[in-house]
């Protein structure tokens, strides 16, 4: 009972100290709102709206046509018209467009002769999705009395995009970027919490206490997780409200996943609590774990294409599990009890974290 | 088993690495005094302090503290002592009553009493001006009257002071003693380290640590009875030229000039002491007084912490 006192002795504290320090208090709200943002909104894969320009030689109707179908797919914006392929190289060299399109003068004829290309497209291949975006067009039936184009273009895979049929970026980013926004807020606020306080001194005042280390960890952590919790909400909330993310499968599934990958990250914290003697030696090793966690989680790049020591290495980091078990529940309508290996991974992930922890802390007493 | 001492360490030994900081220190300090430990740093003043409540665990030796044995369960101990350290270590984005009520949560302290206690203490310790100021705002002195309220507030047997005033002025230093006094006067043993010798004549008892060894321990009077020197003070025109002639003399242990005045130490083993500095002052041609005088502790601290003369 005095135990249970003296946890709540030192979340009050907690709560009292992080309600004074605007930047930390700022940064639990402000933190996750700003990164949707930017994430929701400037990263998307779903390229539309390329500049283009078009240097039509034929100057049929059936170019003509064929330049009003381009810009009915809404993947270009065309933004000139220029006499020959050489202005388009010059434009594509000074950045002012990314596209260029070669209609040649006997494209009607092109067009009905199978073995040769009909049109050119000219590229700026720096940047990688933009070879994608070319290769889609490369698809684009020309043809245009539908009769034929449907008959002599087969589709021989047609592609069903489940889960995501508009295949709008921020469904698949946001629950990715919960992850990561957990990751670096809970990693840092509970690290730095510890070693601010032994920086300070107040450690040394706190040992001598009846407070058992075991107290003081519980008491610590239990302030953030309430903040990663609602954190969550925040999140959930703006995807729904700014990005309409679905959440199909159960809102409880996905707390309860939340919890266990909160809880991982805090067990980390903790770890590299131990570890660090100054506030920025805790920072420099929360960013040691909060690039893997972007980059080698699924989070930007598909897992399954990774390097396979990439993927080991993905793996052991929680961040990875969780992606998966989110993305899962929140749009693919899996059950928790179905993904159960990535909940038993975070689990396990904790226990071993706290374990090496609380064997640290209690020799760093000495 | 109630024992007349607060403390009772036998042979209490640290080591870390290579540095041995305390060696094999005997100790007792009987309840309800105020002990010092005098001492330059890094003589294992805080060491000491450290494994007697029980954050350290010696290399060798064992300690009784409060009728606990050290090294064993210092968690018994923990809620009978008040611990004051070295640097400020209390919550400087709390106020000073958040503080308080911090460490009244943290001992437990019956929750009918508490806000009474903290009244109290706000009065006693002059904060009650300065109940919602952060403790961060705080001057050296005033920090330091937090500290100890935080210290007294679950009512210690023992307080463990670890160089207090270390970051006060002398006023502030002088009502801090006021208050050891009164505490020691209603039955609190005090064990207080300082390298202040103003400060170490206050104690009722202190012990003199030179490199973790304890080199002499008794009242103040008793230490300055028994340094086994005799002390002859010279007044002369020219002190500094008076140190240099007198300073290699073999029968002198240590020379300190204080103004004009030079303090020099000659063993007891010496007879006429005064003569032996005379006659070689007169010897150079110097004008000089001299005359002897009773041992100041800062003479006992010199003449216990010296190194042995080189002999022959």
């Amino acid at each position: 009972m005095k135990s249970l006192y003296r946890i709540m002795a030192i979340v009050k504290k907690e709560v009292r100290q992080l309600r004074r320090d605007r930047l930390t208090f700022g940064m639990i709200v402000g933190l996750p709102v700003i990164q949707m943002l930017l994430f929701g909104y400037a990263i998307n894969t779903d390229v539309r709206d390329l500049r283009t320009a078009v240097t039509n030689q034929a100057g049929t109707h059936l170019s003509r046509q064929f330049v009003a179908e381009l810009r009915q797919t809404q993947v270009v914006d065309i933004v000139d018209f220029v006499e020959t392929a050489n202005d388009l190289e010059v434009l594509l060299r000074t950045g002012k467009i990314s596209i260029g399109v070669v209609i040649p003068h006997d494209f009607d004829r092109r067009v009905s002769d199978h073995s040769r290309a009909a049109v050119q497209l000219l590229v700026d291949g720096t940047d990688p999705t933009m070879l994608g975006v070319a290769n889609q067009l490369r698809t684009m039936p020309i043809g245009f009395d539908s009769a034929r184009s449907t008959s002599d273009l087969p589709q021989v895979i047609e592609v069903r995009p489940f889960y995501n049929p508009e295949r709008r970026s921020p469904v698949n980013i946001i629950p990715g970027l919960m992850g990561v926004i957990l990751t670096m807020t809970m990693i840092l606020f509970t690290a730095v919490a510890i070693v601010r306080e032994r920086e300070r001194g107040n450690l040394e005042l706190l040992i001598n206490t009846p407070l058992s280390s075991t107290e003081l960890m519980v008491g610590k952590v239990i302030p953030y997780i309430v903040i990663g919790m609602l954190q969550l909400a925040l999140i959930l909330a703006v995807g729904r409200w700014l990005f309409d993310v679905p959440v199909r499968g159960s809102i409880v599934d996905l707390y309860l996943a939340a919890s266990a990958f909160v809880a991982a990250n805090l067990a980390l914290g903790l770890l590299i609590s131990t570890a660090a003697t100054t506030q920025f030696q805790a920072m420099q090793m929360m960013v040691f774990v909060l690039l893997p966690s972007i980059l080698l989680s699924g989070f930007m790049f598909p897992f399954d294409g990774m390097p396979t020591v990439a993927q080991y290495i993905g793996e052991i980091l929680p961040n990875t599990h969780f992606i998966r078990l989110t993305r899962g529940i929140m749009l693919r309508d899996a059950a928790l009890a179905e993904l159960l290996p990535d909940l038993f991974y975070l689990i396990g992930f904790t226990l071993v974290a706290m374990f090496i922890a609380a064997m640290r802390f209690s020799k760093r007493l000495d | 088993m109630h024992s007349e001492f607060a403390i009772e360490a036998r042979g209490l030994s640290k080591q870390f690495g290579e540095l041995r900081a305390v060696s094999s220190l005997d100790l007792k300090v009987p309840r309800g005094e105020i002990y010092g430990f005098l001492g330059p740093n890094g003589s294992g003043k805080s060491t000491t302090i450290r494994m007697l409540c029980g954050l350290l665990t010696p290399t060798a030796g064992t300690a009784t503290v409060l009728d606990t044995d050290i090294p064993g369960n210092s968690k018994d101990l923990k809620p009978k002592i008040g611990y004051m350290t070295q640097k400020f270590s209390l919550f400087g984005d709390l106020t000073v009553f958040e503080n308080l009520q911090f460490i009244a949560e943290i001992y437990s302290y019956p929750f009918a009493d508490r806000s009474t206690r903290i009244d109290a203490l706000l009065d006693r310790y002059d904060l009650a001006a300065m109940r919602k100021q952060l403790a961060g705002t705080m001057s050296g002195g005033e920090r330091q009257r937090l500290a100890l309220a935080c210290a007294v507030l679950h009512h210690p047997e023992l307080l463990l002071l670890d160089e207090p005033t270390s970051a006060v002025d002398p006023q502030s230093r002088r009502d801090f003693w006021e208050n050891l006094f009164r505490l020691a006067g209603g039955g609190t043993t005090i064990l207080v380290s300082t390298h202040y010798m103003d400060e170490a004549e206050r104690c009722h008892r202190l012990a003199i640590l030179d490199h973790g060894v304890k080199v002499a321990d008794g009242t103040p009077q008793e230490l300055q009875n028994r340094t086994g020197m005799n002390i002859v003070e010279v007044v002369a025109d020219d002190p500094y030229a008076a140190q240099a002639a007198i300073h290699d003399l073999e029968a002198v242990a240590s020379v300190t000039q204080l103004g004009v005045r030079l303090r020099v130490l000659i063993p007891e083993s010496h007879d006429r002491p005064r003569e032996i500095v005379e006659n070689t002052l007169a010897a150079v041609n110097l004008k000089a007084t001299t005359s002897l005088t009773a041992a100041t502790l800062e003479d006992v601290f010199v003449a216990v912490t010296m190194k042995p003369r080189r002999s022959g």
